[in-house]
């Protein structure tokens, strides 16, 4: 079935990395092809690659081209692009808890009375969705998750916020999202989240894998609160549901 | 152990490397020296890896001073006024501070940005693998944020070695080199054309992040939103506002804007030293070109070692100091150095 699908685009990215490139739209099956090719690209190294970094729509090969050239690279690539996903089954399902509005989700009234519904309801919405790491990017543990629900799609804010809470829990567009650590965002916040997808001196340092599964659980404000002090002590917080 | 204290510093100093590649995938950029030939530089003339972390000091003036015994060290990168108790230091050299000695160094006039090199690197504890400043990360050391005045850093007591200078070649005012894509085809061929043909500038509001320029207004076909997708250093970025932005080593590692094209990595040092309101031009090249010379930079990495030299060559030839003062060129002793190099290698 692969095989009938059509080859990715191969474009250069400098002259040290190819961005491979599988939709230019975020789209769920281009996604999988690309955490495919970078599983595929794990098991069967190709001498010269120095690091992969999947997107939602790209999987962008960093390589060194002392070792190897565009053009040699690119046809492996192709090649390895034609073999089915090595590991397809096994994706690893995390619980993550959230404390949803008030003053850790600061813009869910907005967004209810935007979508004409109750806050509980985007909550009930958000909750129910079954997610999937598109993609982390931006700043450390930014995990962009697929599979939100449609009735949540909103455009951003108008004026993004220069400073957004860490273990923010936003939408924006067609996605939803972890945000790990302080920074600038335009998406719209319904929660906040104990647990550390970045955390340094913790082992792993980033708890989250691209293609990870996920999904979400609402907890209390005083939940959180002690959530966040045992996450600050190494624990996970996130519940791994199955491996 | 010997101390190096920071006496007085500006903004945009840090302690950089060779950077942590290996986790963009999990949102981390690799950060490290902007100018990495000029790392290697210093690092080279004082007898380190050329990777190894050092100062990177930003286009103000900065002094340190060496305490609890005497600090080796080393200058390259953006050329500045150097001084140790009034004797000049002069760049691509190594030298040595006595115990109590102070260096100053003046605002930097050809480039961005210094490398100070002390011998045996800067002590700190690495995270993965480096100990670049990513204040945003919470990542650096000994301090995970730029130098402030005050800041010490743990360094070993020179080892009285001979100083020496090193030889590179002479960088050349040419257009910087790059490659189209990966999303040239979001931008029709006209405005290609003007983003090669435009005189651009680099704003004074960049920082490691990215380079803002000025010019040319670049028009896109599609809107200016694209999914974002991963980035690299030298990735030129056009906004909504058409004024382009290139990715620098703290850049995110991924961005929704299309890149038009991307710096070749031969020159991507050479482009950070660009001076804020410097004019320049871009110019495209083949991939063949391109990794060419990304070969021929990495040659020149792995052969610093072979272009040291004893500091005692410095002794000038001033006949051929007047004959290049004479022929129009304006040789100062730190060009005499190099210059008299240029010579003996083609006599």
């Amino acid at each position: 079935m692969a095989a009938r699908e059509a080859p990715p685009r191969l474009l250069p990215s400098g002259d040290s990395a190819i961005t491979v490139e599988f939709s230019r739209n975020i789209d769920d099956a281009a996604n999988r092809r690309v955490l495919a090719l970078d599983r595929t690209l794990a098991a069967a190294p190709i001498a010269g690659v120095t690091e992969t970094v999947p997107t939602y729509r790209s999987l962008l090969v960093h390589y060194d081209p002392v070792q190897i050239d565009f053009e040699a690279l690119g046809e492996q690539l192709l090649t390895l692009a034609r073999r089915p996903d090595p590991a397809a089954a096994r994706t690893r399902r995390w619980r993550i808890p959230v404390a949803y509005g008030g003053e850790h989700g600061i813009d869910l009234e907005d967004v209810a009375n935007t979508l004409d519904t109750t806050p509980d309801e985007i909550v009930r919405r958000h909750v129910g969705g079954d997610y999937r790491v598109a993609m982390i990017g931006f700043t450390p543990g930014w995990s962009y998750l697929s599979g939100l629900d449609k009735f949540l799609h909103m455009p951003r804010r108008q004026n993004p916020r220069v400073l957004t809470p860490a273990g923010t829990i936003s939408i924006g567009g067609v996605q939803t999202g972890i945000q790990c650590i302080a920074g600038p965002s335009g998406w719209h916040l319904l929660g906040r989240t104990a647990v550390r997808t970045y955390q340094l001196h913790r082992d792993p340092i980033f708890l989250l894998e691209p293609g990870d599964t996920v999904s979400f659980t609402a907890v209390d404000a005083k939940t959180y609160v002690e959530q966040d002090r045992a996450a600050e002590a190494g624990e996970f917080v996130a519940e791994l549901v199955a491996a | 152990m010997s101390k190096l204290i920071v006496s007085s510093i500006g903004p945009a100093s840090s302690v950089q490397d060779g950077g942590r590649p290996g986790s963009q995938r999990y949102g981390l950029t690799p950060s490290g020296a902007m100018d990495r030939l000029a790392l290697a530089a210093a690092n080279t003339l004082v007898g380190n890896e050329p990777f190894a972390a050092a100062v990177e000091i930003g286009p103000f003036g900065a002094s340190f001073t060496a305490r609890c015994g005497a600090v080796r060290i080393a200058l390259a990168g953006a050329s500045r006024s150097a001084d140790v108790a009034g004797r000049a230091v002069a760049f691509d050299t190594s030298a040595t501070l006595a115990e109590g000695e102070t260096l100053t160094l003046g605002f930097a006039k050809r480039g961005a940005f210094s490398y100070l090199a002390i011998e045996g690197g800067i002590t700190g504890e690495p995270m993965f693998g480096s100990l670049a400043v990513n204040a945003r990360a919470g990542l650096g050391s000994p301090y995970p944020r730029p130098l402030q005045s005050g800041d010490e850093l743990q360094v070993q007591r020179a080892s009285g070695a001979a100083e020496r200078r090193i030889a590179l070649p002479e960088r050349p005012d040419a257009p910087i080199r790059i490659l189209f894509g990966p999303q040239d085809d979001e931008f029709s061929e006209d405005n290609k054309k003007l983003f090669l043909d435009g005189e651009w500038k680099i704003s004074a509001t960049s920082d490691r992040m990215g380079y803002r320029l000025e010019g040319p207004v670049i028009k896109h076909l599609h809107g200016h939103n694209i999914v974002s997708d991963g980035t690299v250093n030298g990735s030129i970025q056009v906004p909504g506002n058409g004024q382009p932005i290139v990715l620098m080593p703290d850049r995110g590692t991924s961005g929704g804007y299309p890149k038009i094209a991307t710096v070749i990595s031969a020159d991507f040092g050479r482009f950070a030293q660009i001076s804020a309101g410097h004019a320049f031009r871009f110019k495209t090249v083949t991939m063949a070109e391109a990794q060419a010379e990304a070969r021929k930079f990495a040659e020149l990495l792995a052969t610093l070692p072979d272009r040291l030299r004893p500091l005692e060559g410095l002794d000038l030839n001033l006949e051929a100091l007047s004959a290049a003062n004479v022929a129009g060129h304006a040789v100062n002793a730190v060009d005499a150095a190099t210059w008299q190099v240029a010579e003996s290698a083609t006599s």
